[in-house]
């Protein structure tokens, strides 16, 4: 017999078996079967005489520790800093608030009270529904909330009865509050309940204890600051766990004060003078990157989301056409238009294209070498003859499509890539999008064609495929207000410690400037903004009156593109296909303190619709003038009536 | 088409082990009665730990109504797609779990070692079925590299405990295969020689950390001895006859870590003392019993092997959670099974039985 085999004999037969045999099989099966039992039975008798040992050996020492075992680590969690504009205006604070509490222990007959409490108070079905489902989640000693923000009232008629209605309680709590509702909220954001997305995320000990985080805008972008630091308390129990007395304390420290670069009346201003219009207004300081003025239409009252909005408020804000839950300032992508064209004429002067007195001679159209197709000039006669002053005062197309074919699609991507452009600009607010600046790259990882001259023309009149967003457009215009020097758009002006009350301001973030070879290239393009409008230019109407010099551009952003002999007229158009109306504009042009942005979506033209809106921001800044201007709330718009949705 | 006995009443019908399914059911409905208590009476918990066993039951009377040799028509291919599944998880797969993976138990996701639990005994029939037993050194060499590649992929992921079951799972079918007592012994030394490399080579900081903790759990009460420690607690303070139900301190006052889930067994030693923890093991220990009963009654190897891995897979969940949370065993992350909240492995123990029901009360026809 082989090593082999004898190593596979089967235990208590001499041979091998070398054909099935299954009458074999099955009783060498059961053997081992029965082997297995055994195992098993062996392993439980060793887990049950542990048992014996802990339960019964051991009993006395462990029932000591489990006693012992009453010390419980209670978390403290901190207040919450308050949120103030630059001036002092109070923007988010935590109100004392009042909420009913049910312990269903102490309850006799839960329908009976709940029916009681519904002749005193007002119960929706929604608050019914989330007691009850609160209360399958917490055991009958815990106290399970029915309703949150008692009114004064309610709480003095409830306060008489409540020795009648055992079990039920009043309770004090903590709830953030906006009390300029729908103002400035797009900034602001707001806290909520904590998700199970976010629980997964945060650091359980930092947050146990509370209930609500930051979710979009400071709120979100400042939640470390704002939050604080969470304290703790060694509390003894009693057996049952309810607490006796505390041991030892580390208290929590409260969040810090925020103080927001806004001025709340300039923010009134910029969300009143946009009207009707769906669109944006962002307004910064060129010389140090603070934010003056950040407003998206419509906006929303961030107080019903800080516990919890219903379901069919939140769908109608949700669903609503005119999306007032976007952030049009940050995170709205549009074609710049024709507000490009001052940077698209300083990449010309930099990269030595083109000089301030080359002339174009400007027919109304433009086509390509070799190529019929007519690129056309917003203007339905001609500019004529057109050198870079004129060019960027009236907006000349053709000026520009024949600027951006000399300087190519690479060189325009390289130089507006300094203006960010295409990225984000790092202002700090999160969401923040970085529009599209094409490159000859992109378009090859995303479109099958590669990129051709066509596109180039288009890009240099800010079309095709270049998507900015409002806050980059006024970054741009900042850093030309300033020539070149370059700060980070911010909302944070200071923090303050609520203890001491000392104020820690924020520094501007200076980056790198953008160098041109000639710093009167500069000089060269603000001259033509400024004559933009006052020397005849396409927004001159602002010009008229206004007491301080403005430098601008208008500009118009195509909706949709018209057939090559189609004309556009906004009259026979619905508002949704109108183009989208831009401005951007600073002033003083000599001095400048402030750079506004402004966008007016479906607005029309940038020189009818928007300039006269950037006009009435900086009137109210560079002159103070805010008569008739109120911070105080104003009811947020109704989404359902939607102000475009009629054509 | 196989014939009915007279006395073939309802259960023959609808295939089910009538004994078998009563422990099961005595099981999970103590389990749901524990989970309310140890999960601080949370409707919600309860409810949904009910729809999953509901869910079970449901896959479980599915399979028991599907004939063995489909299982046995299936096995190879269940087997080659489980392996192309851990290939693809370990290249394209989620790395958030490692160390965290039994922490959420809540939802019912799809891992694919959870296949392997049952592809493993499904494809160690498959492959023993058609050789002579005991099996040859060449058929033995096929059974060891059955078991040991999903083996290797899993314990790579890193899942050891997953990776126990499915080791073990071929350990026991080659044992049921009658594989030769010298041999074990050989094999025994053997690991004796490679339990030193996988220490140093493959085993991840925390697992080292697990089983150092659980040889002095003292050493770190804070850390990773905590959880043993607290366990200990629960299970001594319960005495002979518990605290009685709703009443343990240790799980309410939330000092059992994990009291719902994977040291529910220390929480139900609390409230219902040695006697109601005796009781829960001699439950398992009839439902085993009755498996390997069932499985040694199965008309063909194929069957036979199968049905007595499942029985077997199912008796190592139990020993080694009711082992761990009484200190006995390292802390290794698998669930007390039918008694535990959630879990992946609740839908794999219950396919099992379903598959052990189709094999017995099919017994009448051979699956080849």
């Amino acid at each position: 017999m082989s090593l082999e085999d004898w190593l596979n004999r089967p235990p208590g037969e001499d041979l091998l078996a070398r054909e099935k045999d299954n009458t074999a099989e099955s009783e060498l099966f059961f053997r081992r079967a029965l082997v297995m039992l055994g195992i098993v039975l062996v392993a439980f008798l060793a887990v049950a005489s542990r048992l014996v040992y802990l339960q019964i050996l051991h009993h006395e020492r462990f029932s000591t520790l489990s006693e012992n075992n009453r010390v419980r680590l209670q978390p403290l969690p901190p207040t919450r800093g308050f949120i103030f504009d630059r001036n002092g205006v109070l923007l988010a604070d935590n109100l004392a608030s009042y909420h009913l509490e049910i312990t269903r222990e102490q309850v006799q007959n839960l329908d009976n009270t709940l029916a009681e409490l519904r002749q005193r108070i007002e119960l929706t079905d929604a608050d019914i529904e989330r007691f009850h489902k609160l209360s399958r989640r917490s055991p009958p000693y815990a106290g399970v909330p029915l309703r949150f923000r008692l009114t004064d009232e309610e709480i003095a008629r409830l306060a008489i009865d409540l020795y009648r209605l055992p079990g039920v309680e009043i309770k004090a709590d903590l709830t953030r509050r906006y009390p300029l509702e729908s103002r400035g909220a797009h900034i602001l954001g707001y806290v909520g309940r904590i998700n199970e997305d976010e629980l997964n995320r945060i650091d359980p000990g930092q947050y146990s204890g509370s209930t609500h985080i930051g979710k979009v805008g400071v709120e979100s972008f400042y939640e470390d600051i704002l939050r604080g630091r969470t304290g703790w308390q060694q509390v003894e129990t009693n057996a049952e766990g309810r607490p006796l007395r505390i041991l030892s304390r580390t208290p929590p420290v409260p969040g810090q004060h925020l103080y927001l670069t806004v001025d709340m009346r300039l923010q009134a201003v910029a969300e009143k003078v946009l009207g009707d219009h769906n669109g944006a207004i962002v307004a910064l300081d060129p010389r140090n990157g603070e934010v003056l003025a950040l407003a998206s239409q419509p906006s929303y009252d961030p107080n019903p989301f800080v516990n919890g909005i219903d379901f069919a408020s939140y769908r109608k804000l949700n669903t609503s056409k005119s999306r007032p839950l976007l952030n049009r300032a940050l995170r709205g992508v549009y074609p710049p238009g024709s507000t490009i064209k001052p940077l698209m004429a300083l990449a010309g002067l930099e990269y030595g294209v083109v000089n301030r007195h080359s002339g174009v001679y400007c027919p109304g159209f433009y086509r390509l070498p070799g190529s019929s197709h007519r690129f056309r000039d917003w203007k339905r006669g001609r500019h004529g003859s057109v050198d870079m002053d004129r060019a960027i005062a009236q907006s000349c197309d053709v000026y520009f499509y024949n600027l951006a074919f000399n300087l190519s699609i690479d060189r325009i991507h390289e130089f507006l890539d300094q203006f960010s452009f295409g990225r984000q600009t790092g202002i700090d607010l999160s969401g923040e999008k970085g529009g599209l600046l094409p490159s000859q790259d992109w378009k090859r990882r995303m479109h099958k064609h590669g990129w051709v001259a066509g596109d180039t023309l288009s890009v240099g009149i800010g079309q095709g495929y270049f998507l900015t967003t409002p806050l980059q457009l006024a970054h741009a215009t900042a850093i030309i207000a300033q020539k070149g020097a370059v700060f980070k758009p911010r909302i944070l002006l200071a923090t303050e410690d609520p203890g001491t009350r000392i104020k820690t301001p924020e520094e501007p973030r200076s980056l790198p400037p953008v160098a041109v070879k000639n710093p009167r290239f500069w000089d060269t393009i603000i001259a033509g903004m400024i004559h933009v409008v006052e020397g005849g230019g396409t927004a001159y109407r602002i010009g008229i009156g206004a007491k301080y010099r403005i430098a601008g551009k208008t500009g118009t952003a195509q909706v949709f593109t018209l057939g090559q002999s189609e004309r556009y007229n906004a009259r026979n158009l619905p508002k949704h296909l109108l183009d989208h109306a831009l401005f951007i504009a600073f002033a003083p042009a000599d001095d400048p303190r402030i750079a506004v942005a402004v966008i007016a979506e479906h607005g029309g033209g940038g020189s009818k619709t928007a300039a006269p809106i950037a006009r009435k921001v900086m009137d109210a800044w560079l002159l103070n003038k805010y008569d008739g201007i109120s911070i105080a709330p104003e009811p947020a718009p109704d989404p359902d009536e939607d102000a475009h949705g009629t054509e | 088409m196989e014939r009915n006995n007279d006395d073939g009443k309802l259960f023959k019908l609808i295939r089910l082990d009538m004994p078998l399914l009563l422990g099961l059911l005595a099981l999970s409905g103590l389990g749901l009665i524990m989970l309310y208590s140890a999960g601080q009476q949370n409707m919600d918990l309860v409810l949904g730990q009910g729809l999953r066993l509901g869910l079970g039951f449901l896959i479980m009377l599915t399979l028991a109504q599907t004939p063995p040799r489909y299982f046995r028509l299936w096995s190879p291919w269940i087997y080659l797609s489980g392996i192309v599944l851990l290939l693809a998880v370990m290249v394209i797969g989620d790395v958030s779990k490692g160390a965290q993976r039994w922490l959420d138990l809540g939802v019912v996701r799809f891992q694919p070692s959870e296949i392997m639990k049952l592809a493993v005994p499904m494809m160690m029939g498959w492959f023993f079925a058609e050789k002579p037993l005991p099996p040859r050194w060449l058929h033995l060499l096929g059974g060891v590299l059955i078991t040991a590649i999903p083996f290797v992929l899993i314990a790579e992921q890193p899942d050891l405990g997953t990776a126990l079951v499915v080791g073990s799972s071929g350990g026991f079918a080659l044992f049921l295969a009658g594989l030769s007592w010298m041999i074990m012994l050989g094999l025994a030394g053997l690991l004796g020689a490679v339990i030193p490399l996988f220490w140093t080579f493959v085993m991840h900081d925390y697992q080292r950390q697990r089983v150092l903790t659980f040889l002095n759990p003292e050493s770190d009460p804070l850390g990773s001895g905590y959880h043993i420690i607290q366990s200990k607690i629960a299970i001594g303070s319960g005495g002979i006859y518990g605290r009685g139900w709703l009443n343990g301190t240790q799980s309410h006052l939330d000092f059992l870590p994990e009291g719902s889930t994977d040291f529910i067994f220390a929480a139900f030693s609390e409230e219902f003392g040695l006697v109601g923890a005796c009781l829960l093991l001699t439950l398992y220990f009839f439902i085993i019993g009755r498996s390997l009963y069932m499985a040694a009654r199965a008309p063909d190897t194929y069957a036979r092997l199968l049905a007595g891995s499942l029985a077997l897979i199912f008796f190592l969940y139990a020993f080694v959670n009711s082992g761990m949370v009484s200190g006995l065993l390292p802390v290794v992350g698998l669930p007390l099974p039918l008694f535990s909240y959630g879990g992946t492995s609740l839908v794999t123990i219950m396919a099992g039985f379903g598959i052990l029901m189709s094999v017995y009360s099919h017994r009448r026809t051979p699956t080849r």
